[in-house]
């Protein structure tokens, strides 16, 4: 049970303030965010606050998400699981109704997310957090912001599918905007990302590899139809007790070993273990927002953080790509350099490659008639997570 | 960094520059309020909107209330949404105000819409106006008999407000039950939710001075409603299953089968992507199966695999979440995560908070396992850019090689921190040293040469400054410079800011005095006239301290600032295991994240529902516990004038020995006011009235004589399953607690306690379980009345170190608590505790 909800900019200004409850006072938006910004932990500065604090009595969560602070404040003694998922999903709906997720579009839209607010929570009571329930009950109309000012899609642009290339902008459509039939698009995306954690030692030996894998989707299409979506069949869950470090014949044959797998709300398993087919009634499960990517060749040092940062625009495979880079210190040292200077750290994307081999089998749409026919985007990207080799 | 966008949104509101602007709004919603124009409704839209976003950034619209309600009239839902948030937001400041909205507000209640009478119903709710609560209770009542299931989910919700707005008419109007009935029969399913949310807040806040609510509220934890909510669990929102469960948690099941039984329901809620219901569904597994040992091991290993992947598929905040459940997971089963250490190491773009609490994952498992791999990966840590995380990484190794009695390796590392001649680092590892020094002298000739070779002029932080200190000083016979590094430290007294650091100096220097007297007593000197002249109360006082001492008797100032020491074997830990096990029935929820208890962080009524109603806090005084409320620093000084096992003895000692701290004298004051609490419900001797007049009248309990204790009789046969212990233990309030002294002899026979148990058992009190180790013993004792079934349940704390006894006395009849307690006293008494 939450009292208040609001959102901040990154300069603290208030965006959208909701008081569910009052019981919390007027000034916390201040004080949550004094504290955020001046965070000091055993006297340092420089810590960054962590998500769930209690600043007399009020506790105080946020996450951040597009460059805003998303608040709760409440003095129960809740779940602060519950309360992070629910921020989360806050701005997931508001994405999915605005379309984009900006400073921008939510004060150009502040009528409607309140009225997202109000059914979203009651007397700080979470009531539904579906897209697709909340529509009967939303009346205003998204004003869309500008695309041409939103920062560009990167990697997203890469993606093709044979020859059609995906339309960019289609993530950053609102699930209710144009909904005049015949107009709208019926299109369906379907991600696979895959995120990969790697740390090699400073001889080269891997020290922990993992991969960190979701499948995402979004649909416009109308009428909720049931999806299907068919998974390898050599699909095994669990390990049976061994640790994830102990490696045995995952690889190869085309098999497929998770450790463990979690399943949104919507997904019914019933012929899952059967034959590794997940069913669904059409909604917005998750979206899909990847960073900009690297401009041309450039290396540069950052004094601020220590860091040389080197970005290659594109590398082909098999090829292979060098830096030089001198290290002048200031005063004299004497301790161990090489530990001084690393790790270094890669962050790439492989557009339509995944590490772990899981495939999209097929992806059935319940019809509704002989020419419906609606675009499906199957998507694959692997995404360094955190890909470090010790020096 | 956000472009200045305000000047370039046209259609978004721009700041008002000051009240101009709400008047011009005022009038122009006047003129539009009569208007039957067509377009009207557009142009109100976008006024609407102007005044809502002032709202928004806390410019004072109220004045506009009038005219806004005047505007309402209109049958554009995006409008009537408008106004309703408007009003709710300014009838709590202009009640007179409001009531102007209730004509409409109650119209709309009746619309044909269900949408629109389910808004309508909501606002007129969310109005929180005391003196409009009369016409809220008729649409509420109507709302909650709805045929739609929208006005129904917001008509409960209605009832919840309308009872924090006015508790007596909420209840007068008889809604709880109404509820009670719609949460078993509706078939919405948030309908049923929001009745159970409604009905816990409600109980729940009634509970603490009505018994009947009390008893609703845990007619909740039911077994029919229990089973009827888990068997349609997965029909409800995640949301609701979270409520659901958080309920289940508190249910006390009659048996194994049924434990198993509602196991294997919720197993696959274990699958769910939503982390707060996977913790939810933990709670469950953890708190069902406490009394079975074999089954909770294996839900340890049953949670594993999700809980690890909940921290690396959520976002960095929940995975913060789930890290600190883990964390407290760990803490009880140390071996749980052993073989999946790994997944606690660092990656390189976590947040700070993800890291640090793996740093504490990593720190825990290896006290037990692992302890090389761990290590060395932590002291890669202690060379990363990232400043806070290093200082971490290096009090990790240190909370490691404190742990562990094989500390060759880890000793070395952290001497080659300080070769890395970072300042920061520096500063960890000597604070680190010290304390490792203080618990493994024979390491002191390894350590001394490296910190021998540290220049105090790199050394800022005073922390660090100040266990250099105390090292040169406890040390100063091995350390060549010794004297000569202090010299020169008391000849700059004046630069040194920090007391701490000050009061280091003069005792480090009295401590190079006794062992090299000729070279020191010159820095001495120098150090007791500054420290005397010091303006820090503290430093002053020590320094006249030291030098009477000195003036006094030579040999005796050294027997009380450096007599020799004992290692420390067991540094103390922050939190008593009674916190920790409070804590963890508190899973999911803040108390795992601040490592507190509720009650240390949340006013009463705010614990939520079904939070254990007693408090905790006289714990304090466990003699561990009352060592660590001495500061960090002053501890180290102490312990240089005692051994550390002393500690908490010239505390207690001193204070047992005050007469006012006899506790017999408040015991019998308070047996005798409470006796006459009994006497004046009447429950027992007639005499009462005119005992309960004499003491009015001003005469005093003195003159009269105490009442006779009113007999109970126990039963000797009693039986009390654990479980039901447990719960009833949970439900009911402490009635009674006191504390005894307890005597050397009863200290004594402590060393077997099952003679006391026996003893117990002997006076038909029987003993359910025992736990702790010396000094401090925990008993949980029950008792049944024999003519009833009727319980007394104790909780009984024995520590001999304070000699001292603290009970809790929980009663089904909290009227006989009182002469329960008398009895329990006696067979204490009798068996020479007392």
């Amino acid at each position: 049970m939450i009292s208040q909800f609001f959102v901040l900019s990154q300069r603290g200004d208030n965006i959208v303030l909701r008081d569910y409850r009052g019981e919390v006072q007027k000034g916390s938006t201040e004080i949550f965010f004094r504290k955020v910004k001046f965070w000091k932990e055993d006297g340092q500065e420089e810590a960054q606050a962590p998500p769930v604090f209690n600043v007399d009595g009020v506790n105080y969560f946020h996450v951040k998400i597009a460059g805003l602070l998303f608040v709760a404040t409440t003095r129960v003694n809740v779940s602060p699981s519950l309360v992070l998922e629910l921020l989360q999903r806050i701005a997931r709906v508001i994405k999915d109704y605005l379309g984009v997720l900006s400073e921008e579009s939510l004060r150009k839209n502040f009528v409607l997310v309140y009225e997202l607010l109000d059914e979203i929570i009651d007397f700080g009571y979470v009531q539904s957090t579906s897209t697709e329930v909340l529509k009967s009950y939303i009346f205003n109309e998204p004003i869309m912001v500008d695309a041409a000012r939103l920062t560009p899609l990167g990697p997203a642009a890469i993606f093709m599918q044979g020859s059609k290339r995906m339309p960019g902008t289609a993530v950053t459509k609102s699930v209710i905007a144009n909904e005049t039939p015949g107009k709208r698009r019926e299109e369906i995306f379907v991600d696979i990302i895959e995120k990969i954690s790697v740390t090699f030692s400073s001889s080269g030996y891997i020290l922990t590899s993992e991969i960190d894998g979701t499948i995402q989707m979004k649909s416009y299409l109308t009428g909720s139809p049931e999806i299907r979506i068919a998974l390898n069949e050599e699909l095994n869950i669990g390990r049976g007790g061994r640790s994830i470090y102990d490696y045995r014949s995952s690889t190869g044959s085309g098999a497929v070993i998770l450790d463990d797998c979690n399943f949104h709300e919507s997904v019914r398993l019933d012929s899952f273990d059967i034959d590794r087919t997940l069913s669904l009634v059409s909604e917005i499960l998750a979206t899909f927002e990847l960073e900009p990517g690297a401009s041309g060749q450039t290396a540069d040092f950052k004094e601020a953080n220590k860091k040389i940062e080197w970005n290659l625009k594109k590398i082909i495979g098999g090829s292979e790509q060098t830096l030089r880079a001198k290290l002048t210190f200031s005063q004299e040292f004497h301790g161990n350099i090489t530990k001084e200077s690393g790790p270094v750290s890669m962050t790439f994307i492989i557009p339509m490659y995944n590490a772990s081999g899981l495939q999209v089998k097929y992806l059935q749409i319940a019809k509704k008639s002989s020419t419906y026919n609606p675009y499906r985007w199957v998507r694959y990207v692997t995404q360094a997570n955190s890909y470090v080799a010790r020096l | 960094m956000a472009p200045p966008a305000r000047s370039s949104q046209s259609s978004s509101p721009s700041q008002p520059s000051g009240k101009g602007e709400v008047s011009d709004l005022k009038s122009q919603l006047r003129q539009l309020a009569g208007s039957r124009a067509p377009g009207v409704d557009d142009s109100k839209r976008d006024l609407f909107k102007k005044v809502i976003s002032y709202m928004t950034i806390g410019i004072d619209v109220s004045s506009l209330f009038g005219e806004m309600v005047m505007c309402s009239a209109t049958s554009d839902v995006v409008l009537k949404k408008m106004c309703y948030l408007y009003v709710g937001n300014y009838a709590k400041v202009n009640p007179d105000l409001a009531l102007l909205t209730i004509n409409f507000l109650q119209r709309d209640c009746k619309d044909e819409d269900p949408m629109i009478r389910g808004l309508a119903l909501r606002s007129l709710s969310s109005l929180r106006v005391p003196n409009l609560v009369e016409y809220l209770v008729g649409p509420l009542g109507s709302g909650l008999k709805d045929s739609n299931s929208y006005v129904r989910m917001v008509a409960v919700i209605g009832v919840l407000k309308l009872y924090h707005i006015s508790s007596a008419t909420c209840m007068d109007a008889d809604f709880p039950s109404i509820l009670k009935n719609l949460m078993i029969n509706d078939r919405d399913t948030q309908v049923v939710a929001n009745c159970l949310s409604t009905l816990q807040e409600i109980w729940t806040a009634e509970g603490s001075n009505s018994e009947e609510a009390s008893r609703e509220r845990d007619a909740l934890l039911c077994k029919p409603l229990i089973y009827y909510l888990l068997n349609r669990i997965k029909e409800f929102s995640e949301w609701a299953q979270c409520l659901i469960l958080e309920l289940v948690a508190k249910y006390v099941p009659s048996g194994n089968n049924e434990i198993f039984d509602i196991m294997n329901l919720l197993e696959d809620r274990l699958q769910h992507a939503n982390g707060a219901l996977v913790l939810a569904t933990i709670k469950v597994f953890l708190q069902l199966t406490l009394l079975m040992t074999d089954v909770h091991q294996q839900v340890y290993e049953r949670i594993k695999a999700p809980l690890l992947t909940l921290v690396s598929s959520g976002s960095p905040e929940q995975s913060y979440a789930v890290l600190g459940h883990l964390h407290l997971l760990v803490m009880r089963a140390p071996m749980l995560f052993s073989s999946d250490y790994k997944h606690f190491y660092c990656q390189y773009n976590e947040a700070f908070y993800v890291k640090k609490l793996k740093l504490e994952m990593l720190t825990a498992i290896a006290s037990e396992s692992y302890t090389y791999e761990i290590v060395t990966e932590l002291c890669e840590y202690a060379a990363n850019v990232d400043v806070p995380i290093a200082r971490e990484s290096i009090r990790a190794v240190g909370k490691i090689a404190l742990q562990q009695y094989d500390v060759n390796a880890i000793v070395d590392r952290l001497l080659q921190f300080l070769e890395m001649e970072k300042d920061y680092v520096t500063a960890e590892t000597l604070v680190l040293v010290k304390d490792l020094l203080r618990k493994y002298p024979q390491w002191s000739h390894d350590c001394i040469a490296v910190v021998g070779n540290i220049s105090s002029k790199n050394i800022q932080e005073p922390k660090a400054k100040a266990a250099l200190i105390w090292m040169l000083g406890e040390y100063s016979q091995d350390m060549q410079d010794a004297p000569y590094i202090l010299e020169s430290l008391a000849e700059n007294w004046d630069d040194e800011h920090s007391p701490e650091v000050r009061l280091h100096l003069l005792t480090a220097l009295m401590k190079c005095f006794f062992k090299r007297p000729p070279e020191s007593q010159k820095a001495l000197g120098i150090a007791l006239a500054a420290g005397v002249a010091d303006f820090h109360q503290d430093v002053h006082d020590r320094a006249l301290f030291y030098y009477r001492l000195l003036r006094y008797d030579i040999s005796i100032a050294e027997r009380v600032v450096n007599p020799p020491k004992q290692a420390v074997s067991v540094f103390a830990d922050p939190q008593s295991s009674e916190i920790k096990d409070r804590i963890f029935d508190e899973f999911n929820s803040l108390s795992v994240l601040y490592q507190k208890p509720s009650y240390m962080f949340t006013d009463k009524e705010h614990r939520g529902p079904f939070e254990f109603s007693d408090e905790l806090g006289n714990l304090s005084i466990e003699p561990d516990v009352s060592a660590q409320h001495v500061e960090a620093d002053d501890e180290d000084l102490l312990l240089s004038t005692s051994e550390k096992g002393d500690v908490g003895f010239p505390l207690n000692g001193s204070s047992y020995s005050a007469p006012s701290y006899d506790s017999s004298k408040p015991l019998t004051a308070s047996n005798t006011s409470s006796d006459l609490a009994i006497l004046e419900t009447g429950v027992h001797h007639q005499a009462s009235a005119s005992l309960a007049i004499d003491d009015l009248l001003g005469l005093g309990l003195s003159t009269t004589p105490a009442p006779a204790p009113p007999t109970l009789s126990l039963n000797p046969k009693a039986i009390l399953d654990p479980g039901t212990f447990q719960q009833k233990w949970r439900q009911l309030p402490v009635s009674l607690s006191l504390e005894l002294n307890v005597s050397p002899r009863g200290v004594a026979a402590l060393t077997a306690p099952q003679a006391l148990i026996m003893h117990m058992q002997g006076n038909s009190i029987h003993c359910i379980a025992t736990g702790g180790q010396s000094p401090n013993f925990k008993f949980f004792f029950f008792a049944q009345k024999s003519e009833e079934l009727s319980n007394f349940l104790v909780e009984c704390i024995i520590s001999t170190s304070s000699s001292k006894a603290q009970m809790k006395i929980k009663a089904d009849d909290q009227n006989s608590s009182q002469a329960f307690s008398a009895l329990f006293e006696t067979a204490l008494s009798n068996f020479g505790m007392l």
